[in-house]
Protein backbone atom coordinates (compact mmCIF):
# COMPACT_ATOMS: atom_id res chain seq x y z
CA UNK A 1 0.00 0.00 0.00
CA UNK A 2 1.08 3.54 -0.68
CA UNK A 3 -0.15 6.92 0.50
CA UNK A 4 -0.48 9.54 -2.23
CA UNK A 5 -1.40 13.21 -2.03
CA UNK A 6 -2.78 14.93 -5.10
CA UNK A 7 -4.79 18.02 -5.86
CA UNK A 8 -7.91 17.03 -7.77
CA UNK A 9 -10.02 19.80 -9.30
CA UNK A 10 -8.55 22.24 -6.81
CA UNK A 11 -9.07 20.09 -3.71
CA UNK A 12 -6.24 18.38 -1.86
CA UNK A 13 -6.77 14.66 -1.44
CA UNK A 14 -4.67 12.09 0.42
CA UNK A 15 -5.52 8.42 -0.08
CA UNK A 16 -4.06 5.05 0.67
CA UNK A 17 -3.85 2.98 -2.51
CA UNK A 18 -2.44 -0.29 -3.74
CA UNK A 19 0.84 0.18 -5.62
CA UNK A 20 -0.58 -1.09 -8.91
CA UNK A 21 -3.68 1.16 -8.92
CA UNK A 22 -4.26 2.65 -12.36
CA UNK A 23 -5.01 6.38 -12.37
CA UNK A 24 -8.39 5.99 -14.11
CA UNK A 25 -9.43 3.45 -11.45
CA UNK A 26 -8.24 5.79 -8.69
CA UNK A 27 -10.27 8.67 -10.16
CA UNK A 28 -13.44 6.63 -10.71
CA UNK A 29 -13.42 4.25 -7.76
CA UNK A 30 -11.45 6.01 -5.01
CA UNK A 31 -12.60 9.54 -5.77
CA UNK A 32 -16.01 8.64 -7.27
CA UNK A 33 -15.42 11.02 -10.16
CA UNK A 34 -17.12 8.92 -12.81
CA UNK A 35 -17.08 11.60 -15.51
CA UNK A 36 -13.72 10.19 -16.60
CA UNK A 37 -14.70 7.25 -18.77
CA UNK A 38 -12.83 4.06 -19.52
CA UNK A 39 -13.46 2.83 -23.04
CA UNK A 40 -10.79 0.63 -24.56
CA UNK A 41 -8.56 0.60 -21.45
CA UNK A 42 -5.55 0.20 -23.79
CA UNK A 43 -4.71 3.89 -24.45
CA UNK A 44 -6.28 3.99 -27.90
CA UNK A 45 -9.68 5.62 -27.43
CA UNK A 46 -9.01 8.64 -25.23
CA UNK A 47 -12.26 8.54 -23.22
CA UNK A 48 -10.12 8.61 -20.05
CA UNK A 49 -8.14 11.77 -20.85
CA UNK A 50 -7.50 14.01 -17.83
CA UNK A 51 -4.96 16.76 -17.20
CA UNK A 52 -1.99 16.11 -14.95
CA UNK A 53 -0.08 19.29 -14.14
CA UNK A 54 -1.87 20.98 -17.03
CA UNK A 55 -1.07 18.39 -19.70
CA UNK A 56 -3.53 15.90 -21.17
CA UNK A 57 -2.74 12.26 -20.56
CA UNK A 58 -4.60 8.97 -20.78
CA UNK A 59 -5.44 8.03 -17.22
CA UNK A 60 -5.86 4.34 -18.13
CA UNK A 61 -2.13 4.22 -18.89
CA UNK A 62 -0.67 5.86 -15.79
CA UNK A 63 -0.26 4.66 -12.26
CA UNK A 64 -1.89 6.63 -9.47
CA UNK A 65 1.39 6.24 -7.55
CA UNK A 66 3.40 7.97 -10.25
CA UNK A 67 1.27 11.14 -10.20
CA UNK A 68 1.79 11.58 -6.46
CA UNK A 69 2.14 15.30 -5.74
CA UNK A 70 0.53 16.37 -9.03
CA UNK A 71 -2.45 18.54 -9.85
CA UNK A 72 -5.17 16.57 -11.63
CA UNK A 73 -8.08 18.10 -13.51
CA UNK A 74 -10.98 15.94 -14.61
CA UNK A 75 -14.10 16.82 -16.61
CA UNK A 76 -15.83 17.64 -13.30
CA UNK A 77 -13.27 20.37 -12.61
CA UNK A 78 -13.61 22.65 -15.62
CA UNK A 79 -16.98 24.36 -15.03
CA UNK A 80 -16.61 27.54 -12.99
CA UNK A 81 -19.28 28.81 -10.59
CA UNK A 82 -21.95 26.67 -12.18
CA UNK A 83 -21.10 27.88 -15.69
CA UNK A 84 -19.91 25.41 -18.29
CA UNK A 85 -16.41 25.75 -19.68
CA UNK A 86 -16.47 27.38 -23.15
CA UNK A 87 -15.46 24.01 -24.62
CA UNK A 88 -18.45 22.31 -22.98
CA UNK A 89 -20.72 25.16 -24.17
CA UNK A 90 -19.48 24.75 -27.72
CA UNK A 91 -19.95 20.95 -27.71
CA UNK A 92 -23.52 21.49 -26.46
CA UNK A 93 -24.34 24.28 -28.88
CA UNK A 94 -22.98 22.53 -31.98
CA UNK A 95 -24.06 18.99 -31.07
CA UNK A 96 -20.48 17.81 -30.70
CA UNK A 97 -21.74 14.63 -29.09
CA UNK A 98 -24.21 11.88 -29.70
CA UNK A 99 -24.05 9.16 -27.04
CA UNK A 100 -21.58 11.22 -25.00
CA UNK A 101 -19.26 8.42 -23.97
CA UNK A 102 -16.17 9.89 -25.63
CA UNK A 103 -17.09 13.46 -24.71
CA UNK A 104 -15.18 13.89 -21.43
CA UNK A 105 -11.96 12.80 -23.13
CA UNK A 106 -12.68 14.87 -26.26
CA UNK A 107 -13.30 17.99 -24.15
CA UNK A 108 -10.21 17.52 -21.96
CA UNK A 109 -8.03 16.80 -24.99
CA UNK A 110 -9.43 19.80 -26.93
CA UNK A 111 -8.79 22.14 -23.98
CA UNK A 112 -5.16 21.03 -24.01
CA UNK A 113 -5.02 21.72 -27.76
CA UNK A 114 -6.08 25.32 -27.19
CA UNK A 115 -3.43 25.68 -24.47
CA UNK A 116 -0.87 24.78 -27.16
CA UNK A 117 -2.46 26.42 -30.17
CA UNK A 118 -4.99 29.22 -29.68
CA UNK A 119 -6.35 29.23 -33.23
CA UNK A 120 -6.02 25.72 -34.66
CA UNK A 121 -7.05 24.92 -38.22
CA UNK A 122 -9.46 22.07 -39.00
CA UNK A 123 -6.48 19.88 -39.88
CA UNK A 124 -4.66 20.73 -36.66
CA UNK A 125 -7.79 19.92 -34.65
CA UNK A 126 -8.18 16.57 -36.43
CA UNK A 127 -4.52 15.74 -35.95
CA UNK A 128 -4.66 16.63 -32.27
CA UNK A 129 -7.75 14.49 -31.73
CA UNK A 130 -5.90 11.50 -33.18
CA UNK A 131 -5.99 9.84 -29.78
CA UNK A 132 -9.71 10.35 -29.19
CA UNK A 133 -12.13 8.00 -30.86
CA UNK A 134 -15.84 8.74 -31.29
CA UNK A 135 -17.79 5.66 -32.30
CA UNK A 136 -20.95 7.63 -33.13
CA UNK A 137 -18.78 9.13 -35.92
CA UNK A 138 -19.56 12.64 -34.80
CA UNK A 139 -16.25 14.19 -35.80
CA UNK A 140 -17.63 16.98 -38.02
CA UNK A 141 -19.48 18.59 -35.15
CA UNK A 142 -16.66 17.92 -32.70
CA UNK A 143 -14.23 19.79 -34.94
CA UNK A 144 -16.76 22.60 -35.37
CA UNK A 145 -17.22 22.77 -31.59
CA UNK A 146 -13.48 23.03 -30.95
CA UNK A 147 -13.27 25.88 -33.52
CA UNK A 148 -16.20 27.63 -31.88
CA UNK A 149 -14.58 27.30 -28.45
CA UNK A 150 -11.30 28.64 -29.84
CA UNK A 151 -13.12 31.76 -31.06
CA UNK A 152 -14.62 32.29 -27.58
CA UNK A 153 -11.57 31.59 -25.43
CA UNK B 1 -4.12 -6.96 -13.03
CA UNK B 2 -1.11 -8.55 -11.35
CA UNK B 3 0.16 -6.72 -8.31
CA UNK B 4 3.66 -5.29 -7.97
CA UNK B 5 5.65 -3.06 -5.65
CA UNK B 6 6.07 0.48 -6.93
CA UNK B 7 9.30 2.35 -6.22
CA UNK B 8 10.21 5.87 -7.23
CA UNK B 9 13.98 6.11 -7.56
CA UNK B 10 15.75 9.36 -6.66
CA UNK B 11 18.86 8.69 -8.69
CA UNK B 12 20.38 6.15 -11.07
CA UNK B 13 22.28 4.45 -8.27
CA UNK B 14 19.13 3.83 -6.27
CA UNK B 15 17.25 2.59 -9.34
CA UNK B 16 20.04 0.21 -10.20
CA UNK B 17 20.20 -1.07 -6.60
CA UNK B 18 16.45 -1.78 -6.61
CA UNK B 19 16.60 -3.76 -9.85
CA UNK B 20 16.50 -7.53 -9.98
CA UNK B 21 15.66 -10.28 -12.45
CA UNK B 22 12.01 -9.69 -11.52
CA UNK B 23 11.81 -5.92 -11.96
CA UNK B 24 11.18 -3.36 -14.68
CA UNK B 25 12.13 0.27 -15.00
CA UNK B 26 9.19 2.57 -15.63
CA UNK B 27 9.60 5.78 -17.61
CA UNK B 28 6.53 7.00 -19.53
CA UNK B 29 4.93 3.60 -19.17
CA UNK B 30 3.31 3.74 -22.61
CA UNK B 31 4.21 0.10 -23.27
CA UNK B 32 5.07 -1.21 -19.81
CA UNK B 33 1.71 -0.35 -18.25
CA UNK B 34 -0.45 -1.84 -21.04
CA UNK B 35 1.81 -4.93 -21.08
CA UNK B 36 1.23 -5.47 -17.36
CA UNK B 37 -2.51 -4.77 -17.69
CA UNK B 38 -2.87 -7.24 -20.54
CA UNK B 39 -0.95 -9.91 -18.63
CA UNK B 40 1.87 -9.94 -21.20
CA UNK B 41 4.39 -9.05 -18.51
CA UNK B 42 4.53 -9.25 -14.75
CA UNK B 43 7.11 -7.97 -12.30
CA UNK B 44 7.61 -8.05 -8.56
CA UNK B 45 9.02 -4.53 -8.59
CA UNK B 46 8.33 -1.58 -10.87
CA UNK B 47 11.01 1.08 -10.51
CA UNK B 48 9.90 4.52 -11.66
CA UNK B 49 12.83 6.52 -13.06
CA UNK B 50 10.80 9.56 -14.19
CA UNK B 51 11.81 11.54 -11.12
CA UNK B 52 15.56 11.24 -11.78
CA UNK B 53 16.46 14.74 -12.93
CA UNK B 54 19.81 13.84 -14.52
CA UNK B 55 18.03 11.56 -17.03
CA UNK B 56 15.98 14.31 -18.64
CA UNK B 57 16.91 17.15 -20.95
CA UNK B 58 18.34 18.07 -24.35
CA UNK B 59 21.87 19.25 -25.08
CA UNK B 60 22.92 20.36 -28.54
CA UNK B 61 26.59 20.83 -29.34
CA UNK B 62 28.26 21.48 -32.67
CA UNK B 63 28.30 17.85 -33.70
CA UNK B 64 25.61 16.10 -31.72
CA UNK B 65 22.21 16.23 -30.09
CA UNK B 66 22.17 14.45 -26.74
CA UNK B 67 18.77 13.61 -25.33
CA UNK B 68 18.23 12.31 -21.79
CA UNK B 69 16.47 8.95 -21.55
CA UNK B 70 13.32 10.19 -19.81
CA UNK B 71 12.86 13.19 -22.12
CA UNK B 72 9.32 13.07 -23.42
CA UNK B 73 8.39 12.96 -27.11
CA UNK B 74 6.62 16.33 -26.78
CA UNK B 75 9.83 17.91 -25.46
CA UNK B 76 11.84 16.63 -28.42
CA UNK B 77 9.08 17.70 -30.83
CA UNK B 78 8.93 21.22 -29.38
CA UNK B 79 12.64 21.81 -28.83
CA UNK B 80 13.85 24.69 -31.01
CA UNK B 81 17.41 23.41 -30.65
CA UNK B 82 16.49 19.96 -32.01
CA UNK B 83 14.42 21.50 -34.80
CA UNK B 84 17.39 23.60 -35.84
CA UNK B 85 20.03 20.86 -35.58
CA UNK B 86 18.07 17.83 -36.86
CA UNK B 87 14.62 18.88 -38.12
CA UNK B 88 13.77 15.30 -39.13
CA UNK B 89 14.19 14.17 -35.52
CA UNK B 90 11.71 16.70 -34.17
CA UNK B 91 9.30 15.77 -36.99
CA UNK B 92 9.65 12.10 -36.02
CA UNK B 93 8.87 12.90 -32.38
CA UNK B 94 5.83 14.95 -33.45
CA UNK B 95 4.51 11.94 -35.37
CA UNK B 96 4.61 9.40 -32.53
CA UNK B 97 1.24 8.14 -31.30
CA UNK B 98 -1.05 10.97 -30.24
CA UNK B 99 -0.65 14.09 -28.06
CA UNK B 100 -1.33 12.17 -24.83
CA UNK B 101 1.26 9.52 -25.69
CA UNK B 102 3.75 12.27 -26.57
CA UNK B 103 3.05 13.94 -23.22
CA UNK B 104 4.12 10.78 -21.36
CA UNK B 105 6.22 8.55 -23.61
CA UNK B 106 10.00 8.84 -23.48
CA UNK B 107 12.83 8.31 -25.94
CA UNK B 108 14.68 5.94 -23.61
CA UNK B 109 11.56 3.85 -23.09
CA UNK B 110 11.01 3.65 -26.81
CA UNK B 111 14.45 2.34 -27.63
CA UNK B 112 14.71 0.06 -24.57
CA UNK B 113 11.48 -1.59 -25.70
CA UNK B 114 12.70 -1.85 -29.32
CA UNK B 115 9.27 -2.45 -30.82
CA UNK B 116 9.82 -3.55 -34.44
CA UNK B 117 7.52 -0.72 -35.58
CA UNK B 118 8.73 2.05 -33.28
CA UNK B 119 10.03 5.27 -34.82
CA UNK B 120 13.02 6.20 -32.64
CA UNK B 121 15.14 3.08 -33.34
CA UNK B 122 15.34 4.13 -37.01
CA UNK B 123 16.60 7.57 -35.96
CA UNK B 124 19.26 5.93 -33.80
CA UNK B 125 20.55 3.84 -36.71
CA UNK B 126 20.36 6.60 -39.32
CA UNK B 127 21.94 9.24 -37.09
CA UNK B 128 24.81 7.02 -35.83
CA UNK B 129 23.52 7.33 -32.29
CA UNK B 130 25.50 6.32 -29.24
CA UNK B 131 23.43 4.95 -26.37
CA UNK B 132 24.87 6.06 -23.04
CA UNK B 133 24.03 3.73 -20.16
CA UNK B 134 25.04 3.76 -16.50
CA UNK B 135 27.97 1.47 -17.35
CA UNK B 136 29.01 2.00 -21.00
CA UNK B 137 28.41 3.51 -24.42
CA UNK B 138 26.78 1.36 -27.11
CA UNK B 139 26.64 2.13 -30.83
CA UNK B 140 23.11 1.98 -32.22
CA UNK B 141 24.05 -0.69 -34.78
CA UNK B 142 25.05 -2.97 -31.89
CA UNK B 143 22.20 -1.95 -29.59
CA UNK B 144 19.15 -3.25 -31.48
CA UNK B 145 19.47 -7.03 -31.37
CA UNK B 146 16.09 -8.35 -32.50
CA UNK B 147 12.37 -8.13 -31.87
CA UNK B 148 11.94 -6.38 -28.48
CA UNK B 149 15.56 -7.28 -27.79
CA UNK B 150 18.48 -4.94 -27.10
CA UNK B 151 22.07 -5.15 -25.93
CA UNK B 152 21.02 -3.90 -22.47
CA UNK B 153 21.97 -6.20 -19.63
CA UNK B 154 19.70 -6.89 -16.69
CA UNK B 155 19.51 -3.78 -14.54
CA UNK B 156 21.37 -1.56 -17.01
CA UNK B 157 19.80 1.89 -17.41
CA UNK B 158 19.86 4.07 -20.51
CA UNK B 159 20.95 7.56 -19.47
CA UNK B 160 21.01 9.39 -22.79
CA UNK B 161 20.98 8.98 -26.54
CA UNK B 162 23.51 11.00 -28.53
CA UNK B 163 22.71 11.59 -32.22
CA UNK B 164 25.25 12.82 -34.77
CA UNK B 165 24.01 15.89 -36.62
CA UNK B 166 23.86 14.96 -40.32
CA UNK B 167 24.23 17.26 -43.32
CA UNK B 168 20.72 16.37 -44.43
CA UNK B 169 18.07 13.96 -43.24
CA UNK B 170 14.42 13.03 -43.54
CA UNK B 171 12.03 10.46 -42.09
CA UNK B 172 9.03 9.07 -43.97
CA UNK B 173 6.49 6.65 -42.59
CA UNK B 174 3.16 5.14 -43.26
CA UNK B 175 1.53 5.02 -39.81
CA UNK B 176 -0.86 2.32 -38.76
CA UNK B 177 -4.14 4.26 -38.74
CA UNK B 178 -5.03 3.03 -35.22
CA UNK B 179 -1.73 2.96 -33.33
CA UNK B 180 0.38 5.38 -35.43
CA UNK B 181 3.26 2.91 -35.23
CA UNK B 182 5.10 2.64 -38.54
CA UNK B 183 3.77 0.01 -40.94
CA UNK B 184 6.92 1.03 -42.79
CA UNK B 185 9.23 3.88 -41.85
CA UNK B 186 12.43 4.95 -43.61
CA UNK B 187 14.97 7.35 -42.14
CA UNK B 188 17.58 8.70 -44.55
CA UNK B 189 20.55 10.62 -43.18
CA UNK B 190 23.44 12.01 -45.21
CA UNK B 191 26.55 12.35 -43.12
CA UNK B 192 29.87 13.73 -44.33
CA UNK B 193 31.35 10.25 -44.71
CA UNK B 194 28.34 8.15 -45.77
CA UNK B 195 24.58 7.87 -46.06
CA UNK B 196 22.48 5.70 -43.73
CA UNK B 197 19.07 4.34 -44.65
CA UNK B 198 17.36 2.91 -41.58
CA UNK B 199 14.15 0.96 -41.95
CA UNK B 200 11.56 0.27 -39.24
CA UNK B 201 8.26 -1.62 -39.31
CA UNK B 202 9.30 -3.79 -42.24
CA UNK B 203 11.16 -6.63 -40.48
CA UNK B 204 11.32 -8.10 -36.98
CA UNK B 205 13.85 -5.44 -35.99
CA UNK B 206 15.01 -2.06 -37.25
CA UNK B 207 17.94 -2.34 -39.68
CA UNK B 208 20.30 -0.34 -41.86
CA UNK B 209 19.60 -1.21 -45.49
CA UNK B 210 23.19 -1.56 -46.65
CA UNK B 211 22.31 -1.65 -50.37
CA UNK B 212 20.32 1.57 -50.22
CA UNK B 213 22.92 3.19 -47.98
CA UNK B 214 25.69 2.25 -50.42
CA UNK B 215 23.80 3.41 -53.51
CA UNK B 216 22.97 6.75 -51.89
CA UNK B 217 26.49 7.17 -50.54
CA UNK B 218 27.75 6.89 -54.12
CA UNK B 219 25.15 9.25 -55.54
CA UNK B 220 22.71 11.06 -53.27
CA UNK B 221 19.81 11.19 -55.69
CA UNK B 222 16.39 9.52 -55.61
CA UNK B 223 17.20 7.89 -58.94
CA UNK B 224 19.92 5.85 -57.15
CA UNK B 225 17.15 4.05 -55.28
CA UNK B 226 15.62 2.67 -58.51
CA UNK B 227 18.49 0.29 -59.20
CA UNK B 228 18.40 -1.27 -55.71
CA UNK B 229 16.48 -4.50 -55.34
CA UNK B 230 14.66 -4.91 -52.01
CA UNK B 231 13.85 -8.51 -51.18
CA UNK B 232 10.57 -9.22 -49.42
CA UNK B 233 11.78 -12.54 -48.02
CA UNK B 234 12.33 -11.39 -44.40
CA UNK B 235 9.62 -8.75 -44.40
CA UNK B 236 6.65 -8.79 -42.03
CA UNK B 237 3.33 -9.77 -43.53
CA UNK B 238 0.07 -9.12 -41.74
CA UNK B 239 -3.49 -7.87 -42.16
CA UNK B 240 -2.18 -4.32 -42.67
CA UNK B 241 0.42 -4.95 -45.35
CA UNK B 242 1.95 -7.88 -47.21
CA UNK B 243 5.70 -8.50 -47.31
CA UNK B 244 5.78 -7.44 -50.99
CA UNK B 245 3.96 -4.21 -50.18
CA UNK B 246 6.40 -3.43 -47.38
CA UNK B 247 9.39 -4.15 -49.63
CA UNK B 248 8.02 -1.78 -52.22
CA UNK B 249 7.27 0.91 -49.61
CA UNK B 250 10.89 0.82 -48.43
CA UNK B 251 11.90 2.04 -51.89
CA UNK B 252 9.04 4.51 -52.19
CA UNK B 253 9.87 6.08 -48.84
CA UNK B 254 13.63 6.03 -49.44
CA UNK B 255 13.02 8.06 -52.63
CA UNK B 256 10.60 10.41 -50.92
CA UNK B 257 13.00 10.94 -48.03
CA UNK B 258 15.91 11.74 -50.38
CA UNK B 259 13.73 14.17 -52.33
CA UNK B 260 12.60 15.85 -49.08
CA UNK B 261 16.19 16.24 -47.79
Amino acid sequence: MKKISVEVNGKKVTKEIQDHTILSVFIRENLNLTGTHVGCDTSQCGACVVHVDGKSIKSCTALAADVDGSKITTIEGIAKNGNMHPMQEAFKKLHGLQCGFCTPGMVMSAIDLLQNNKKPSDTEIREWLEGNICRCTGYQNIVAAVKEAASKM
Amino acid sequence: MKTFNYHSAKDVKEASKLSSSNSAYLAGGMTTIPSIKLGLASYRDVIDIKGIKSLSGIKVSGKSVKIGATTKHVEVAKSKDVKKAIPSLSALAEGIGDPQVRNRGTIGGSIANNDPSADYPSACIALNAVIHTNSRKIEAEKFFKGMFETALKSGEIIEAIEFSIPQKSNYQKYPNPASRYAIVGVYVAKHKSAVNVAVTGAKSCVYNDKDLSKALSNNFSSSSVDAVRISSSEMNSDVHASAEYRANMVKVFAKKAVEAC
